[in-house]
């Protein structure tokens, strides 16, 4: 891959000046990269950049916060949390060296596992881009791309790396599957109490593991979370439907106008609760609303964080 | 109807929470009250200093605790007694109003409005349409795992109120 030689000579050059630089490596098996924290020239070398770059390297920029020189390999996506922070003022965009690539989206591994069953003995992986094909034990398949793709690749109009200091290989000219997303879509077409059973339902299944949360590049609040917090007693310890349920109110509603709907929520959820939907309906609503993109552009000021005397967009309530 | 402890009155009312800004919506329900207008008797009112200190998750809260409706007012859009603090709330409760339908919760439960201190009549009509809108929708489905609505959620959220606590980490910053 010619990006992959490019990112590596462009981090090589830029490393001198930086604290470390994150990215992806070959994880255990040929489906999975771990992240991997380039310090020298030598971790260079374990870079990888492919379909299962799923993790959102800026995930982990809450920790580096304070004068650090970092760098990142991003996707579109990712890349643009990191512009969301900056827009907050969270971090200062000079101390960030972004590094791009044109991506074409990541595959997701529920997906896989419901296609392929087992997927811990992969013999080979090839994409071509447009189909996967996988080898597990004697079968060996192939699929279209867009079948095992995370969902959010389906809806995805950012497949550049925005706002980055260097750019490796090609511009990806991917383009969006649809406009709406499916899964919402669909949803949306259940009534109230059916939603409603549909959460209750869900909620039951979550262990309040805090996954979510932790793997969210936007949940800046470390140790101040509100579901932790005793004065003002947010969420009980019960793993009640109820409280369960408020967690997830507290997640969306802090994400409000914030959630880039880099889906790292409803991915590490070992329970796979879909609540992508929740976070993406959120989204949507800031679009409609505001006409509001999350982490587009640095220079804008996020939808809550300021106001208009006479609001457009917004019916005014009698 | 779980874990209610009392705060049920007789007959058949339902579980109505009210936000009222101090200056201009609490004062208007006063000025209704000082002048005998009749009013329904299904909300419990939480005072707040400003619409602007109305955390969207109290209204989320008090939902999913199994409130039937919940009605927020306070002063009207350039009244504000600090001068911005409803037009934050705007955006605020407008996201929380669209963005419910998602979760089942019906967004008709959620009004938001503007009062001010001297339209109690206005108040009157305000908390009688409301209450009507929720008498139709009838009680509102409750969720079968936890606590339920009960007088320890309003509780804990006025006690919210008073801490005044932020997000912290915006304050802090980078």
């Amino acid at each position: 891959m010619q990006a992959l030689a490019e990112l590596k000579e462009q981090i090589r050059q830029a490393l001198p000046e930086l604290d470390v630089v994150i990215g992806w490596q070959q994880g255990y098996d040929a489906l999975h990269t771990s992240p991997l924290f380039i310090r020298s020239e030598e971790d260079l070398e374990k870079l990888v950049v492919n379909e299962f770059c799923v993790v959102n390297p800026a995930s982990y920029l809450r920790e580096m916060r304070g004068g650090k020189k970092v760098g990142l390999v991003l996707k579109g996506c990712d890349s643009r949390s990191v512009i969301q922070l900056v827009q907050e003022d969270l971090l200062k965009l000079e101390d960030l060296t972004i590094f791009g690539f044109g991506c074409n989206g990541v595959l997701n591994h529920a997906k896989l596992q419901a296609r392929f069953g087992d997927i811990g003995y992969i013999k080979s992986i090839e994409n071509s881009g447009a189909s996967v094909t996988i080898e597990v034990d004697e079968n060996k398949e192939t699929v279209p791309f867009s079948e095992l793709c995370a969902d959010k690749c389906l809806t995805c109009s950012y497949p550049n790396t925005l706002q980055c200091t260097h750019f490796a290989g090609e511009e990806s000219s991917k383009e969006a599957e649809s406009e709406q997303d499916k899964a919402l879509e669909e949803f949306e077409k259940l009534s109230m109490e059916e939603r409603f059973s549909f959460w209750q339902d869900q909620m039951r299944r979550c262990i309040r593991c805090y996954a979510c949360r932790n793997a969210c590049p936007m949940c800046v609040c470390k140790d101040h979370c509100l579901a932790n917090s005793r004065e003002t007693k947010w969420l009980s310890e019960e793993v009640d439907v109820q409280n369960n349920f408020m967690f997830q109110l507290i997640h969306v509603m802090h994400l409000t106008g914030r959630c880039v709907e880099c889906g790292e929520c409803e991915r590490a959820c070992p329970m796979d609760i879909p609540i992508m939907l929740l976070r993406r309906k959120m989204a949507g609503v800031v679009r409609d609303v505001f006409a509001y993109n999350a982490g587009t552009n640095a220079e804008e000021t996020p939808p809550l964080m300021c106001f208009k005397v006479e609001e457009p967009t917004i019916e005014e309530r009698h | 109807m779980s874990g209610s402890t009392g705060l049920l009155a007789e007959g058949q009312d339902l579980r109505i929470v009210g936000f009222l800004c101090n200056w201009c919506s609490y004062g208007g329900a006063d000025t209704a009250g000082v002048a005998r207008c009749e009013q329904p008797t299904d909300l419990r009112v939480i005072r707040v200093p400003c619409s602007g200190r109305i955390d969207p998750l109290f209204i989320a809260r008090a939902l999913i605790s199994g409130a039937d409706g919940v009605l927020v007012s306070g002063c009207h859009p350039r009244d504000c007694h600090y001068a911005e603090g409803n037009f934050y709330a705007r955006r605020r409760f407008e996201m929380l109003k669209q963005f419910l339908s998602v979760t089942g919760i019906d967004p008709e439960r959620f009004h938001y409005t503007w009062v001010s201190a001297s339209e109690g009549q206005r108040w009157q009509d305000v908390v009688t349409s409301f209450t009507d809108r929720i008498h139709k929708l009838g009680p509102a489905p409750k969720l079968s795992g936890g606590t339920g609505y009960d007088e320890e959620c309003l509780k804990e959220i006025a006690a919210a109120v008073a801490l005044g606590d932020e997000c912290p980490c915006h304050k802090e910053k980078a």
